[in-house]
């Protein structure tokens, strides 16, 4: 019986070693290749470590295309999103859970039908106000769309109404105003939601894609996703410089994954990504 | 000035309105400008013949663009894709997702490194990722012509012949559609009551029994929730298949989506309003499917 078990247990972890091996083999392929050189990259059969490693590959990257460009941009676009989605964010969602006002429940429940609406069913008009607004092929036409979401308001809303309401009239008594009460007692007290919220968005700004092929249009202007998109069109395939340039766009998100996995995790578990 | 008491005797006055307002003010003029305006502006768009957005003048007002999308073969083709990728991928997916996470759950070590391994896909770019796809399944030198080799197969010309790439984005989308799926599996399987597992093991039932009498239906109202959710993201299909083709819908213009579809009306054709008749489309199957999600969510209300 024991032996059994054993077995068993053997088996179980083979199998998962297998999957997990399945899973991140594009990773590991991806960062392999961009270490390669292009003779090697396309050798048969291939090898699974580089002879030598380079790094020519995106020393060549980076000289070719804009990508230290592209990176700025992609940073700058996912830093000015978060912060503004976080304003926008606790600040409603404080509205429209501890102030009491008529018919506030109900303007929420009509906001919350809206979650369902798909964003590419919106990106007809949204395309359009962004060009009648001036703001076609800007940096800002990236952010502005983005930065009031009813679902990490809902998300962050449910957690304020779980906190108690006699928090906040016994702040109101010790003479705290509603802004200081939602600064110095509410936010802290919701910091790992924050940070789950927080999260989620930086990870579907970075990889936006759609929206930014539709708005932008100069080379300048391009966040990293699309610009390794130009990169494939503009150096013709060479599998090994465009791995370079796959990795990265992937290696911050991996990194912040890596740090911040059981974050993300419970934040997904809770209802998941947007998309 | 307005005064209304409610039942509680609180004083309401147009202040009490005032101060919400301000705090929700920057919120409520992003979602009305970028979400609502814009959700029943597609509809009055859907309905405008030969629409223009810089002069904003249209012909005619009323179901010419429904007709036209219904009748072109090429939106109907793109409505078939889009099923059979559906159904293919979320039924795999949902298959393979829950083996994984039942298993994950039952390893007492090394959950930190299973889980890094598993959910990696989930953060990363489908832009970047989608590439390195490409390059294994390349003809000459992908890895996966290469392996197939080993077993003596002929190389297979993925990408590049229509027969295939159905299969390939399908395999695409599995992968990445596995971790999000393992996620909520695997919390919904953490809360089942370990006492029907203990009970079982107390009456000699077998790994197999416990998996088929327990586990699969104490997990019905999550694996049901999983496939609508996966469905909706599923019938959105774009990035991954755009990357794939290198900004084509398959090798042959064979592999059209719904949402690709809505593109190329939009960002090449300019025909805004068939794009938006089209997106009134996709709107009314996601709602449908809501609406199962939540018939599925109340029927299973009692676990």
């Amino acid at each position: 019986m024991k032996r059994q078990e054993q077995i068993k247990r053997i088996l179980l972890y083979t199998i998962l070693g297998v999957g997990a091996f399945i899973m991140i083999f594009p990773f590991f392929w991806m960062i392999i290749t961009s270490l390669k050189t292009g003779a090697e990259a396309n050798s048969v059969p291939p090898t699974f470590i580089p002879k030598k490693l380079i790094f020519e590959n995106y020393v060549y990257a980076f000289k070719v295309a804009p990508f230290a460009k592209y990176f700025m941009n992609s940073v700058i676009v996912t830093i000015s999103c978060v912060i503004l989605t976080m304003f926008n964010t606790i600040l409603a969602a404080f509205a429209f859970s501890k102030m009491k006002f008529p018919g506030r429940d109900w303007i929420f429940a009509g906001l919350i039908t809206m979650m369902m609406v798909p964003f590419e069913m919106l990106i007809i008009t949204n395309y359009t106000t962004i060009v009648k607004w001036g703001l076609y092929d800007t940096i800002i036409a990236l952010i502005i769309p983005f930065v009031s979401s009813i679902f990490y308001t809902y998300i962050l809303r449910n957690f304020f109404l779980s906190v108690p309401d006699s928090l906040y009239y016994s702040a109101k008594v010790d003479g705290a105003s509603d802004w200081q009460f939602l600064w110095q007692v509410l936010v802290p007290i919701a910091k790992p939601s924050l940070v789950t919220i927080a999260l989620l968005n930086a990870i579907a700004c970075w990889n936006s894609f759609l929206w930014s092929i539709l708005v932008i249009n100069s080379q300048g202007k391009r966040t990293l996703p699309f610009g390794l998109f130009a990169f494939t069109n503009e150096t013709g395939i060479r599998y090994e410089v465009l791995m370079a340039g796959a990795t990265i766009v992937v290696i911050p998100m991996i990194l912040l994954f890596l740090f911040c996995r059981k974050s993300i995790v419970t934040g997904v578990s809770r209802g998941g990504l947007k998309g | 000035m307005f005064r209304y008491k409610t039942k509680n005797d609180e004083v309401i006055t147009l202040k009490t309105f005032l101060k919400p307002a301000l705090y929700s003010l920057p919120f409520m003029i992003g979602v009305i400008v970028f979400t609502i305006y814009p959700f029943f502006n597609a509809f009055l768009i859907s309905f405008k013949e030969d629409y223009r957005v810089m002069t904003d003048k249209f012909s005619g007002f009323g179901l010419a663009n429904y007709v036209h999308i219904l009748s072109d073969p090429t939106f109907i083709s793109s409505i078939w894709n889009t099923i059979t990728y559906v159904l293919i991928v979320v039924t795999v997916s949902l298959v393979l997702s829950l083996l994984i996470a039942v298993m994950l759950n039952s390893v007492p070590k090394f959950q930190a490194l299973f889980q890094t391994a598993f959910f990696m896909p989930m953060v990363t770019s489908s832009a970047a990722i989608g590439l390195v796809w490409r390059w294994l399944f390349n003809y000459d030198y992908g890895l996966i012509n290469w392996v197939f080799s080993l077993f003596g197969a002929d190389a297979i010309n993925w990408l590049n012949h229509p027969d295939y790439s159905m299969i390939c984005l399908c395999i695409y989308g599995i992968w990445s559609m596995l971790p999000f799926t393992i996620i909520l599996l695997l919390s919904g399987l953490q809360n089942i009551d370990p006492q029907y597992y203990t009970a079982a093991k107390v009456d000699g039932a077998k790994t197999v029994d416990i998996f088929t009498n327990i586990t699969v239906p104490l997990l019905a109202p999550t694996i049901g929730l999983v496939a609508i959710v996966n469905m909706i993201s599923a019938f959105k299909v774009f990035d991954g298949l755009y990357i794939l083709f290198g900004g084509k819908p398959g090798p042959a213009y064979n592999l059209y989506t719904v949402i690709f579809y809505l593109y190329d009306q939009f960002y090449k054709e300019l025909e805004l309003g068939i794009a938006a008749a089209c997106a009134i489309v996709l709107f009314l199957i996601i709602c449908a499917f809501t609406v199962l999600q939540n018939q599925v969510q109340k029927k299973y209300d009692y676990y």
